[in-house]
């Protein structure tokens, strides 16, 4: 279970709070008016922004004072996902060993995940060679081989037209079914909530709302939301 | 990823450039008996405040019809051309003189020219000879400058201007004399600074009671009278007017003369009639006045070449260890300064750039108070110099790094923080491939300016210490100019071949 505690961050006129719970394998859609904090959250998750006050805690486990690479989280970002001067294979290896010291096992693990996301012979290839689609595929491969049990998505997807969008998501979907992480992902579209996560994190006004059913959330807005959805 | 490291770093870099240029000034301080300036001390510093006046004015009055020329024009060799006007920065100053010497001395092109149209001959030393020198290796700085300039002007702008049918004129003063305003000062600005230290130059064309700069009084107080308290007072003048060009140039935003692109199209109109006959005059007169003198070094050089004496071999052998052992420390430090200016750490800009208030010769007068009373000056000759070199091209090397530094921490640095990437891991697989390009360039112009270097090892080297440069110098004191030439010519192609290897090196490195 990833848990926030009264985690808190004020910067300037903008303000943060965040108080409940994730359980184990929950999908959950943040959404929201643009600056109110969706990022500033997934980065105080994430360990790449310190809160003021409160905790992050995955089983119980005190994350807060964690650099981001030591946490259980993947988190992947709106752009710069990948290297561009190191191959596909290369990019990827660095989700097993950042040091790049990989074995026989470990290339045999990494040719594995490039074929289960669609990228089977990408390996030796430069980022700059693949598609768009392509590229987000390889951001994907490397979190799988990560296998951290908390995903965050920064809207690594929002640059793909819809129907790669929604090919993203679905790989996304099979993923986090196989190895049963908790999502969090960042979105402007109701649809992709509706389509992808069960439960909705609201972030309005300073604050972010624990998770709700997405359905009942959307039928019935509060009118922070009612007012973004127009 | 190891931040803290990289600020510790910085801190004791930072901390040990402060000293480096403390230091020396304290020592100075210590042994300084007043202000009272002597006749030929102050007739030093007019010297200097003229000749880096008119040479900067020069330089930049010269470059406004070269770089207008090169702005408008497309033909054969141009980019070329441009690339060559980079080549100064990394010339000796030895050999540049030297075929200046071959061209506009006594027995040179020119005044065989001038004799054969009947013209009185023109001399090359003193005042003009010093400003020739200056406008040789600035000029071209200056093109480089202003031609960016002109690049800079949007080709909307010139679109504009062609629909509503302005005359050349028009657009003069309409577009091209505002850019150039803004421009201008900057550059002579850049210029006089760099002119104000000069010493090399007017070592070999200058002299004499009338065309002394500080920069070389300081150095014949010193080696020639051994008068340590008028080194000190020269020195402490020159750090004044060092310090005083330094807190200017860092209110005043300076041009940069390393990224002139090649141009695309869409630049300025290129007019027909005489205007294509300035312009192309302009070209060939630039082209001529930067070959000619380098044609001669070859030319002089070239048959000497295959019987160099001994001397000459060793003190080439000096000169590479200075340069690459100076190089590996300049980019080291360089490189942590700009990892941590790019960790948003603000002090450490001011520490890798305040090198720039110092001069050659106002850190080895200083340098050479300290140490003189335990060792001997010539047995320091080769680590002073390295040090001082590597200490004087850190703000080069810094300059460069630092804005692609900030580029890589800004596009990757989270990324590198999410996969848990250490310290080493992060250099070695993503700072140095990303920044292998600069590094490869920067390290290129300091081993190029080092190997190049005329000035503090002439302050401390005896007979058995002598680098390349300061050979060639005291060959030519001594009339021996062949071997001078040859000397030279060699001087050159380390020059230029340390530039090349580090340069190419690091683009291969950086790969595609």
């Amino acid at each position: 279970m990833l848990a926030l505690e009264n985690l808190s961050i004020r910067m300037g006129d903008f303000a943060l709070h965040a108080d409940w719970q994730a359980p184990k394998g929950a999908r959950i859609a943040i959404i929201g008016p643009s600056g109110a904090g969706k990022s500033t959250l997934l980065s105080l998750i994430g360990g790449f922004t310190a809160p003021d006050t409160g905790k992050v805690l995955w089983q119980s486990q005190d994350l807060t004072r964690l650099e981001p690479g030591a946490r259980p989280i993947t988190t992947l970002f709106q752009d710069q996902n990948l290297f561009p001067h190191l191959t596909i294979a290369q990019n990827l290896g660095l989700g097993i060993s950042p040091n790049l010291r990989l074995t026989k096992a470990d290339k045999e693990r990494i040719e594995g995940a490039l074929e289960r996301t669609g990228l089977a012979g990408f390996g030796p290839r430069k980022p700059a060679q693949l598609s768009g689609g392509q590229q987000s595929r390889a951001a994907l491969a490397r979190a799988l081989l990560r296998d951290k049990p908390v995903l965050l998505l920064d809207e690594p997807f929002a640059a793909l037209g819809p129907a790669l969008k929604a090919e993203m998501l679905g790989l996304v979907s099979d993923l986090a079914d196989e190895t049963g992480a908790v999502v969090l992902m960042v979105t402007h579209d109701p649809k992709d909530a509706q389509a992808f996560a069960p439960l909705t994190c609201l972030v309005a006004g300073g604050i972010a709302y624990a998770p709700q059913p997405t359905e009942a959330l959307l039928r019935n807005p509060p009118p922070e939301l009612a007012a973004y959805l127009g | 990823m190891a931040d803290r490291a990289v600020t510790l770093a910085a801190a004791g870099l930072a901390a040990a450039v402060f000293l480096l240029l403390l230091a020396p000034l304290g020592a100075l301080g210590l042994t300084f008996q007043g202000f009272a300036f002597s006749a030929p001390e102050l007739a030093a510093l007019r010297f200097t405040l003229l000749q880096a006046t008119l040479s900067a004015a020069l330089s930049v009055a010269l470059a406004v019809p070269v770089a207008r020329a090169l702005a408008r024009r497309r033909f054969m060799g141009r980019s070329a051309l441009i690339s060559i006007l980079g080549a100064p920065f990394i010339l000796p100053v030895i050999v540049a003189v030297l075929g200046l010497l071959a061209v506009f001395g006594r027995a040179g092109w020119f005044n065989d020219a001038l004799g054969l149209l009947g013209l009185p001959s023109f001399s090359v030393y003193g005042l003009q000879g010093v400003v020739l020198a200056h406008v040789f290796f600035n000029m071209p700085l200056a093109v480089r400058m202003i031609l960016h300039g002109w690049q800079a002007i949007p080709a909307e702008r010139f679109r504009l201007a062609a629909s509503l049918g302005f005359t050349p004129r028009a657009s003069l003063r309409h577009i091209e004399a505002p850019m150039l305003r803004e421009v201008l000062p900057g550059a002579g600005l850049v210029i006089l600074v760099i002119c104000l230290t000069s010493f090399a130059v007017a070592l070999t064309l200058g002299g004499g009671p009338k065309a002394t700069t500080i920069e070389l009084a300081i150095y014949q107080a010193l080696r020639f009278d051994f008068d340590l308290p008028t080194a000190a007072r020269l020195a402490l003048l020159q750090f004044a007017l060092c310090a005083a060009a330094f807190v200017v140039a860092s209110r005043v935003s300076l041009p940069s003369g390393f990224g002139a692109g090649q141009g695309r199209d869409g630049g300025p109109p290129s007019p027909n009639g005489w205007r294509k006959v300035v312009d192309t005059f302009a070209i060939v007169l630039a082209a001529l006045f930067l070959a000619l003198p380098l044609l001669a070094v070859v030319l002089n050089g070239l048959p000497g070449l295959v019987d160099l004496p001994e001397t000459v071999w060793a003190a080439a052998g000096r000169s590479l260890a200075i340069a690459l052992a100076s190089t590996a420390i300049s980019l080291a430090a360089a490189t942590v300064l700009a990892l941590a200016a790019a960790q948003g750490r603000g002090w450490v800009a001011l520490a890798a750039t305040l090198p720039l208030a110092a001069s050659s010769l106002v850190l080895g007068t200083g340098l050479f108070l300290i140490l003189q009373p335990y060792f001997k000056p010539a047995s320091l000759a080769l680590p002073v110099t390295m040090t001082i070199n590597a200490a004087l091209s850190l703000p080069f090397a810094f300059r460069i790094l630092a804005p692609e530094a900030r580029t890589l921490y800004a596009d990757y640095q989270r990324l590198g923080a999410s996969l848990g990437m250490g310290g080493w891991a992060w250099l070695r697989w993503v700072v140095l491939p990303r920044l292998a390009r600069v590094l490869g360039f920067s390290a290129g112009l300091v081993a190029a300016l080092s190997m190049g270097d005329l000035g503090v090892i002439a302050l401390f080297a005896g007979e058995g210490e002598a680098t390349l440069p300061l050979l060639v110098q005291r060959l030519m004191g001594a009339y021996r100019m062949e071997t001078a030439a040859s000397a030279a010519l060699l001087l050159v192609l380390l020059s230029f071949a340390l530039f090349w290897v580090f340069d190419y090196g690091g683009r291969r490195y950086a790969g595609t």
